[in-house]
Formats: C-alpha cells, structure tokens, sequence
C-alpha cells in the first residue's frame, strides 16, 4: 500500500504564476478555502519573464484607445480563430485588471501627468502597453504574490503534480509529490484551477524555464478532458543567439516599441520588404513615418517592425535562409541607432530597456547602446490549451477549470505581445471566480483509493529501473524529444516532417517506459525530470496530430505543403480528445458564430 | 578546440555531505549553471540544483561559487580561473537540504511580518492615483529585488550571530523600504523597522550591496534612510526633551 498525506481544499489551484495567483486571490476573497500548488519557490514562475508590458486600453497616452479597438486588433493578430467572447471580455476587463494592481502596490512606470505609462508594440494599434521598464512581469508577480500573502490561502511550493483524480466525470482533486522529500499528497477539492503555463520545454530552443513542460496540458488531456488549437504555438522572433549558452533568451519586443529596428547583414530594414494584407493600412511607407510613429505623432503609422510575431519571425527566416543573415546565423536588432534621432540616447535606452541592456553586457560582452544585437526566432508561448468556455473557464469536465497560457481561446492563430499578461489576469480572476462558485455549491468528491495507488506506482516506476541498474536517462530523452520537435515540428512545418516526429514521438514513448533514476527520493532531480518527460511527450503528439489537421497557414501555424490561408479551416478550431486507449483524437470544430455587434467593430476597424 | 573545467560540488544532506570533482567541456560564452546542468545531466543524474529562468531575473539558483554568493546563471567562466577547481557550494546561512539546495522557506515567514501596502484614498474621481515618474524611480529601484536571497547569505547577522528571530535581513529592509517610500503608502512603520524588524543590528558594512546580482542599493539608498527616520522619530533629543515616540 502506497503512503501518502490527504490534504482538503474548497478550491486547489495548480500553478503559483501570474494566471494562479490572481485566481486564488479571487477564490479566498470569496471565503472558500484555497490551495495553490507551486511547482518552484513562490515567485518564480515563468511570468517573472515577461518583460515588454501589459496590454490594457486605459488610454492615458493615446485617447483614441478604447475596448474595441484592443478587441479588433487581438482578433486581427489572431487571424480570426480566436474566441471571440473571450476577446471581449478580455479587451473589457483588462483595463480594471491592470488599475487594480497599482492599488495593490505594483509601480508602473508614469506619463507626464502621473498616470499610468503606455507603450507601442507590435500589432497594438495605439501605445497600450503598460510596463515597468522592461521588468514588467516581475513587478506583477511580486505585487501578486505579496498581495495573496495576506488572504486565506495556503501554499504547497515545490510540489509537482502528477495527476488529476476523478469521481465519474467530475474532478474532485489531484495528486503529486512534494519535492524537498519526495513524499506523495493527494488533494481533495471541490473546483481544480490549472495555471500550468507553456510547453516551451518541448522545443531545444526556448525563452522556457525547465518548469514549462505543459503539465497543464497534459494532466488536462490524461483526465479526459479537451484541448484546442494546440498547433498554434509562438515563436518569438527575437531571442539571443549567441554565445551558443543563452541561445533562446527572450529579447523584449520593447527594444522594437522603443524604436529598434530589424535589419539584415547587407544593413537593409528588410520589414519594408514584406508587409501583410492585414496591416497593410496600417504600416508605414517610410522609415521615417515609422521613427514618428515611435516618438508618438498621432499622424503617422507603425513601422514594419512592429507587426505580428509570427510574421517577424518567418521574415528573419527568411533572410537567413536566403543568406542575408547575421554571423551566428540571426539578424541584427539595434536600438543604438536613435541616438542619430535623440539626445542622451544612451541614457533612454538604459532607462526604458535596464534588464535587456544588462542581459547583453553581462551575458553576451556587448552595449546595446553602442551596437546592434544578433536575434533569432526562440519558442515562446502555447495559444492553444485547454478548452474552457468563454465566461467561466471551466473545461469540458465539471470541476475543472483552467487560466493563462495553458488554457485556450484568447489568441487564436498568434498572440499579440502584453496580452498574456491581461489573459492571466482576466481570466486568473475569473476562473478563481467561478471555481469558487462552483465550490460553494458542491461537496468533496470520493478519491479512488486505486487510482492514488496506480498514480503514485507510476510515478515510482523509475526507481525500479533504477534499481534494476538498467534503463534510459530521462535527460537524454528528453533533449532527444527537443532536438526532433524543433527540426520537425517548428516555424516551418510539413506533412511528411511532422508524421516522422509522430513516429518518432512513438519510439520515444516506448523507451521512456525504461526510463531510470537513481538515488533516492528527496529533491531528485533525475526523477523529476522523468514525470516531466511523460508530459512532454503527450504535448508533443498533441502538437503534431492538430498541426497535421490544420493543412493550411495560418498565424504562428505555417506550413510549406499549404503556404496560404483555408477559407474552410477560417471558420474552424482543432479540438482534441484523448480516448480509453490511450489515443489522442483531433476533429475540426466550427467556430459559433459571432454577434453582430462584434463584427460590425471588426468591419469598422479594418 | 575543446577546453574543460573541473567543478567542486556539494553533494550531501544534512547527514553530510562533501566537495565532489566533476569534469566538464566548457564552450564559449559559457556560465556556471550551464556547467552544473550538464554535469548533472551527464554524470550526476540526481543532484539537487535549483533554477528556473537562466536569465537573472528569478534569482532561484543562488549558491556560493569560490565562497562568493552569486547566481550560477549569471557568473561566466570566463570571469573564473579554470586553472583551479571551481568550487559551487550551497548558501550557508539557510538550512540545507540537499547538494546545492537550501531550505529559504524563513524569508517567506518573515516577509509576512512585514505589514501589507496601505495606499492612500485615490487622487481622482475614477480611484486612480497620481505619481509622478521621479517619486516612483526610487521604489522602483527596490522594486527589482528578485528575491535570491544572496544578501540575506552573507549578512553577518544572520549568517554568523544567527539572530533570525530578531532581525529581518536586507532582502526584507528592502521591501520595508520600497513600502515606506512608496509615494501612495500611508501606513506607519517605522516602530516595526525599529523593534520587530531590527534595524539597529545592521551595522552597513554593504556586504549585502556588493553581493546584490540586481545591483540595488541596499545599505546607502535603503537601509542608511530607514535607519534615519528611525532615529528621526525615536532618539531626536528635542523630541524625547518633549515626550516624543518611544
């Protein structure tokens, strides 16, 4: 018989970032009693990384800003495949989200007038990115963390979980390990909030931290329920690439906000070269109308630069293909080059973009302020998630809900930049919201005795391995897993590539079933590494069987076998189901049909 | 060209433990966390490390690297001797739990004596506030406070006169600090800083400046004003001549 501790929870929430946070400060607030397991130390999570801003439409810098036209250029960023109830509610809320946290501490950098200070980025069409110079997710994290120490909540921090638990069809808690010891714990709740975050760990180069290996994901789809859209997965167009130990690195989009510009080695602004139809109108003709555009003249438009990551990224492909590219294999970001433009331009650089200004000095030998970066595209974010709906966030199983990148909806083909950070706090509110609601109205469900017991001999299973002295190193699969996802399953995909990293995602299965540890339980990071795995290859196939569905381009979704956009795969999203066997299913859903009132803000703003 | 490095690393619990050699091939660019990760991928399947970003800005894997607190993910080898053993060590001033792991878990209980931000009654009628950018710049700078914890290591008063219960460390001065200045906090705590926080135990020998990965200035920008509007309020001998706080 397996030993384990019973923990009970009105609300458990399965996640300490930004999206978990904000769902369990709205649980307590609400007087259900609340768990939040975290699987690093509180404060750590992989939201401590978002640099550029949060996308709010408060309007203090430009007041032609307003819900709807945040709520247009998210749909347009996401090429129409997004939710479109969760847009809304998005562009509604965000602004409220966003205010709150300065009364709950948060210091976002001022405008002139003592308000809160908004800046340009990319597919966002007036400044509306509020931030901290480029720490902005740090100060969230922090202002959230410090603010859910004084609710009634209680913290399990590194705690992993490795499976949800069931009654029926209904979620009634989860169990996982704690960490520091090794010891199993199953907990028993009323409503389960995921807040997971990302699967970049799926990728070898990634802006991830080792935490995102899509647990949410992948617990979610173990239990039955449904994820969607999956085969949107971001990359971001600028990471560092060299030296070789940071390649990956975030490089915000704030250097572009603040007036840096993409260009090849032959020195040409080769986002001039390659503009979308769908910001056609509103891109700029020149470099100049671009440079007045970033020092705020209402007149002008954005420069190219400032268009969707998607695009961005297949455009620095592009010249690197066709070898036009930077000596590491990159193209060159500068925002040394406004001191043509402002005085004390170093000074501006440092103030506006401190952390990306010491991530190079420190970690690359080079001054930003004095010589363009080398970036290359690194895998960013997951658009697709678990299906919830729209206004709760429940998923497809009672019980269950889910907030932040691990869910789906909000961005549909390609996230614009900053609306992760309004996600995880509109929809870390609701789902605490309606998790708590759905607590209020429920009791405890049963826990299978032989379902705790089945868990915890999995999770053991690699000791006995282990033990046996024989078997494959969970370090080894899993960089084997990273090196096929990204040469297979990348920016640029194709149908024959893709059902040869299904195929090999299989062989991978097999052998990690002799996956070994070694030593014994207590903070061992060997066996971590092996539960990681397992979630890892399930979010992998997940991501291959809807990549193959969608046989068309679309967003951070491109194919080379279907370079342009489906009219039909237009009105569709991927769901997907895993069945009794084991076997993960994709049918394509149509999307329901918006209300006239949105479309007519759609029309009016294209 | 292949160069390699030697790594001396903690391995052990609170049984013991030991300096354990590792060989390792070293690229360029290089930092110490790439390092340790590699060994512990390679040779060491089950060391316990702790880190998440790999980009200094969660402050997770603070350890001792040549008895010098530091982030493994921001300290090049090319900034080491390689000709010697580089030695990574867990912090010492925290419990230890395993290899390069230690238990920071008092930071947390200790923050949450720290009273909670009270903000003032918002400036207009919508229930904002009004800050202006040259009042919030010096919260700001506390504000970056990543949490590592390195300069809770090496204060001297906590690391080797042990006063966890009546001192509250630079990390949490800091964050006294950043609520004090806040321009919208209202809250009175300055009796805290004096008694429950202990700030007369500081004696500003800017250990905690020099170790700080964010480059905050703990003790001349933080501590050293704390330290004067305690003084200020509670040993102004006007003040007490006419009955003042205590």
């Amino acid at each position: 018989m397996a030993q384990y501790e019973t923990i009970q929870h009105d609300v458990l929430v399965i996640g300490a970032g930004g999206a978990g946070l904000r769902g369990a400060i709205e649980a307590a607030g609400r007087g259900v009693s609340v768990g939040v397991i975290s699987k690093s130390l509180l404060g750590k999570a992989h939201t401590v990384m978002a640099e550029g801003g949060v996308a709010a439409a408060l309007s203090n810098v430009d007041d032609r800003d307003n819900w709807k036209v945040h709520f247009a250029d998210t749909m347009r960023g996401g090429q129409y495949v997004n939710n479109w109830r969760m847009a809304e509610l998005h562009a509604k809320e965000a602004p409220d989200r966003v205010r709150e946290l300065e009364a709950w501490g948060a210091v976002f950098d001022r405008t002139p007038d003592g308000r809160i200070l908004q800046r340009n980025f990319g597919g966002h069409r007036y400044a509306r990115l509020a931030h901290v110079g480029d720490r902005t997710g740090l100060e969230m994290i922090r202002t959230l963390q410090d603010h859910a120490t004084f609710e009634r909540m209680s913290f399990y921090t590194e705690f992993t979980i490795v499976s949800l638990l069931k009654e029926g069809n209904r979620v009634v808690g989860a169990i996982g390990y704690q960490r520091e010891k090794g010891l199993f714990f199953v907990f028993q709740a009323k409503a389960v909030v995921l807040a997971t975050g990302g699967l970049g760990r799926a990728y070898k180069i990634t802006s991830n931290s080792w935490e995102g290996t899509g647990d949410g994901f992948a617990l979610a789809l173990d239990a039955g329920a449904e994820l969607r859209d999956v085969e949107f997965v971001q990359f971001h167009p600028t990471g560092m690439i060299w030296p070789p130990s940071v390649a990956g690195l975030l490089v915000t989009e704030g250097v572009r906000g603040e007036g840096g510009v993409l260009r090849n080695r032959l020195g040409r602004r080769f986002m001039f070269d390659d503009i979308p139809a769908l910001y056609k109108n509103q891109t700029a003709d020149t470099e100049e109308e671009g440079w007045r555009y970033t020092v705020g003249d209402k007149n002008a438009r954005r420069p190219p630069e400032l268009v969707t990551r998607d695009h961005v990224a297949r455009c620095i492909m592009r010249e690197v293909r066709e070898g036009r590219g930077s000596p590491h294999g990159g193209v060159f970001l500068d925002i040394a080059w406004i001191k043509e433009k402002i005085p004390n331009a170093e000074k501006h650089i440092r103030a506006k973009l401190p952390s990306m200004y010491d991530q190079f000095l420190k970690l690359a030998d080079l001054d930003i302020t004095k010589e363009p970066m080398e970036v290359g595209p690194t895998t960013h974010y997951s658009m697709g998630g678990v299906r919830v709906d729209g206004d709760s966030q429940m998923s497809s199983l009672p019980g269950l809900f889910a907030a932040g990148e691990c869910a789906a909806g909000l961005h549909g083909a390609n996230r614009l930049g900053g609306n992760s950070l309004s996600d995880l706090l509109v929809f870390g509110k609701r789902a605490g919201e309606y998790a708590a609601r759905f607590a209020l109205e429920t009791s405890l469900g049963r826990v299978s005795e032989s379902a705790v017991n089945e868990n915890i001999r999995q999770a053991l299973a690699p000791f006995e391995n282990g033990a046996k002295g024989r078997g494959e190193s969970p370090y080894q699969l899993q960089a084997e897993l990273q090196e096929m996802m990204q040469e297979l399953v990348g920016i640029v995909r194709t149908e024959n590539e893709m059902v040869r990293a299904l195929d090999g995602i299989q062989k991978l299965k097999e052998r990690s079933r002799s996956l070994h540890v070694e030593g014994n339980r207590m903070y061992n990071v060997g066996w971590h590494t092996a539960v990681d795995v397992g979630n890892l290859l399930t979010v992998s196939e997940a991501i291959c069987r809807a990549a193959l569905e969608r046989r068309e381009s679309r967003g951070a979704h491109y194919r080379i076998d279907y370079p342009d956009k489906s009219e039909s795969l237009a009105k569709v999203n991927t769901t997907l189901h895993k069945g009794e066997d084991g076997a993960i299913s994709v049918r394509l859903e149509p999307i329901k049909e918006m209300p006239a009132e949105l479309k007519q803000i759609i029309e009016e703003m294209k | 060209m292949t160069a390699t490095a030697t790594f001396s690393i903690w391995r052990g619990d609170l049984q013991g433990g030991k300096l354990v050699d590792y060989q390792t091939e070293i690229v360029q660019g290089m930092v110490v966390l790439d390092a340790v990760r590699r060994i512990q991928a390679d040779q060491a399947n089950d060391m316990a490390v702790r880190w998440n970003c790999k980009a200094g800005k969660c402050g997770s894997c603070a350890t001792e690297i040549n008895g010098k607190p530091r982030l493994m993910c921001m300290t090049r080898l090319s900034d080491l001797s390689t000709t010697q053993p580089i030695r990574v060590e867990p912090m010492r001033t925290f419990p230890h739990i395993r290899d390069l792991v230690t238990d920071v878990s008092w930071n947390f209980a200790k923050k949450r004596t720290v009273r909670k931000f009270n903000p003032r009654k918002p400036d207009a009628a919508d229930g904002t506030w009004r800050m202006a950018q040259i009042d919030v710049d010096r919260v700001q700078e506390f504000r970056k406070c990543i949490e590592c914890f390195l300069c809770q290591d090496v204060c001297h008063v906590l690391r080797n006169h042990q006063l966890f219960d009546e001192y509250i460390g630079p990390r949490l001065l800091v964050y006294d600090a950043a609520l004090v200045m806040h321009p919208l906090d209202s809250d009175q705590r300055l009796a805290d800083l004096r008694h429950a926080h202990g700030i007369g135990y500081c004696n500003i020998t800017k250990c905690c400046t020099n170790v700080c990965p964010e480059e905050i200035k703990i003790t001349d920008n933080a501590i050293i004003p704390l330290k004067e509007r305690v003084v200020d309020l509670y040993f102004d001998p006007l003040t007490r001549l006419f009955g003042g706080a205590r």
